[in-house]
């Protein structure tokens, strides 16, 4: 299973390096990623392929709210669809 | 993917309140027919509780993976009046404690189908349900009630208006302790549609299938927003913005039935394209109205604005949808709209007004407060012209009124949740009486000479 994790929040040093070492953590891969500054607000989304990690979708979401909220940032995981859907015909 | 169409889904969800509004699961009890009450209702509720037991849980993994909110699961049934006419009861409140009690088990907020359809007369069970609404809605606190008293080929069931307004001014007085709470789940409905998944009016119709999913979306907030990026454009730039945003958010409608039919494992049915309020600010259409340029919702101009909205969300939302049904239309309840509720207490909408906007969009006077002395008779006359127009114009039309007992204009009824505050507006104080007694029925219109 696909999904995308977006981040949201004010930047600082690390949130790169804290968000990429939880999903390594849990063993979660990387396809791509794309970071900039919208509105003055760090924004980051990360494509990630779940198939390898042992956890539940509703674990990854728990582990990933809980390192944003440690890094100061708003942390979601949603399923691709969600994205492909609305802006894929 | 580009990472702006990421943050602009993000943003509609978290922002805009885009959301699924509901996702109602059709149940036909066709096959729970039964000459003895008691066998029958047992096989309701065990239909019901079957079918849908993970209907709340299946709804809940989606908004969670998917990070979409829906916000209601709920349960439409064949007409109650169908089922229980085969039996010897002479009165079907127990068929609604049942279906109480089903919603309940499976932790469904509404259950709609305690319905008759009498657009051109009464059977037996269509008599007995009807006579039963009043103290049925008052004993249930999840059934809905809903009945069709015309159609455009049938013509207008003029007994049934005449009936009609007094159900609802005797479920007022049984509901009177929550200021007739009870004709909030009561829907009086011209051209009403089989695969309606919005309450209080969804049932399931006898030509659907055993068991469907049924979708309907939401998300005025996210329309306005887009209107408001094209501040003092012209309506052909909002007709193409509408229809765009129309197209984005209806395919969130048609993902989440998609998944929710597979992992329930049964029949996708269709994709309501409504616009639905709450009273949530950010969630008004009326807002999406004023932000096209009317100073208050209800002014003049307003018919014209509703009118370009309504269709722009089907021509977006069709294409973005397998199949498309129910009532889809903006909706225009009054009390579940921020921005009526305002409009309403400024004098600047009032009952005639919103008469002549159900005329070219969904649903009707819908969560409409009136004061508490309005007469049987003038209810009546209220849906007669709803259903003249509904009729004539080959659309559904539907009244749900509150006449809440010892209200005046200008009082406000608090529903609670969803159903809002309904601000009691003002009724012509000139009598209906004769015109109601009369009775019989007003004959289909005629459309054109086709041969």
């Amino acid at each position: 299973m696909k999904a995308i994790v977006t981040v949201v929040g004010q930047d600082k040093v690390g949130i790169v390096a804290g968000i990429s070492k939880k999903l390594s953590d849990l063993h979660i891969n990387i396809h791509d990623i794309s970071q900039t500054i919208m509105e003055g607000y760090f924004t980051m989304m990360v494509l990630c392929d779940l198939s390898a990690s042992e956890l539940e979708f509703s674990q990854i979401k728990e582990e990933l709210t809980e390192v944003g909220e440690d890094l100061g940032v708003k942390v979601r995981i949603q399923r691709q669809e969600t994205f492909d859907t609305m802006h894929k015909l | 993917m580009e990472i702006t169409n990421i943050f602009e889904t993000v943003r509609m969800i978290e922002e805009e309140n885009l959301d699924i509004r509901t996702i109602t699961m059709g149940i036909s009890l066709l096959d729970c027919i039964d000459a003895d009450g008691e066998k029958a209702r047992q096989k309701i509720y065990d239909k019901i509780t079957t079918k849908a037991k993970e209907l709340v849980e299946v709804g809940k993994a989606i908004e969670m993976e998917y990070g979409i909110p829906i916000i209601h699961k709920r349960i439409s049934v064949t007409p109650i009046s169908l089922i229980a006419g085969a039996s010897s009861d002479n009165d079907y409140v127990a068929y609604a404690k049942t279906l109480d009690a089903a919603a309940k088990e499976v932790g469904v907020n509404f259950i709609g189908g305690f319905s008759a359809l009498v657009e051109k007369g009464y059977h037996k069970g269509d008599e007995i349900l009807i006579r039963s609404i009043p103290q049925a809605l008052a004993e249930t606190e999840r059934v809905c009630a809903s009945v069709n008293i015309g159609s455009t080929k049938a013509g207008i069931n003029m007994d049934a208006v005449r009936d009609m307004g007094e159900i609802i001014k005797e479920t007022a007085e049984l509901t009177a302790e929550a200021q007739g709470l009870g004709c909030a789940k009561l829907v009086v409905f011209a051209n009403a549609v089989e695969d309606n998944p919005f309450m209080a009016g969804a049932f399931h119709g006898v030509g659907e299938a055993d068991c469907v999913i049924n979708v309907g979306i939401s998300g005025p907030g996210v329309v306005k927003r887009a209107i408001e990026k094209v501040k003092g454009e012209p309506f052909d730039v909002i007709a193409e913005t509408v229809k765009k945003t129309a197209f984005k958010i209806t395919r969130m409608g048609q993902l989440v039935g998609q998944v929710a039919a597979e992992r329930l494992d049964v029949p996708f049915g269709i994709v309501d394209l409504s616009l639905a309020p709450t009273p949530a600010i950010g969630d008004s259409v009326g807002r999406i109205l004023e932000e096209m340029g009317l100073e208050r919702v209800g002014t003049h101009g307003t018919t014209a604005a509703l009118a370009l909205l309504n269709d722009a969300v089907k021509k977006g939302g069709v294409m973005a949808c397998g199949h498309v049904g129910g009532l889809s239309g903006a909706f225009i309840p009054v009390s579940e709209d921020e921005g009526m509720i305002e409009a309403v207490e400024l004098g600047a909408l009032n009952v005639e007004k919103l008469e002549a906007m159900t005329a070219i969009c969904s649903v009707g006077l819908d969560m409409v407060a009136v004061p508490g002395e309005t007469t049987a008779a003038t209810l009546s006359a209220i849906i007669a012209d709803e259903a003249a127009i509904g009729v004539t114009n080959h659309k559904t039309t539907a009244v749900r009124i509150i006449p809440a007992p010892g209200s005046k204009v200008g009082d406000r009824i608090e529903m609670g949740g969803l159903l809002g505050t309904a601000p009691v507006m003002a009724v012509n104080p000139f009598g209906s009486e004769e015109f109601i007694q009369r009775g019989g029925r007003i004959p289909a219109p005629l459309h054109s000479f086709k041969n």
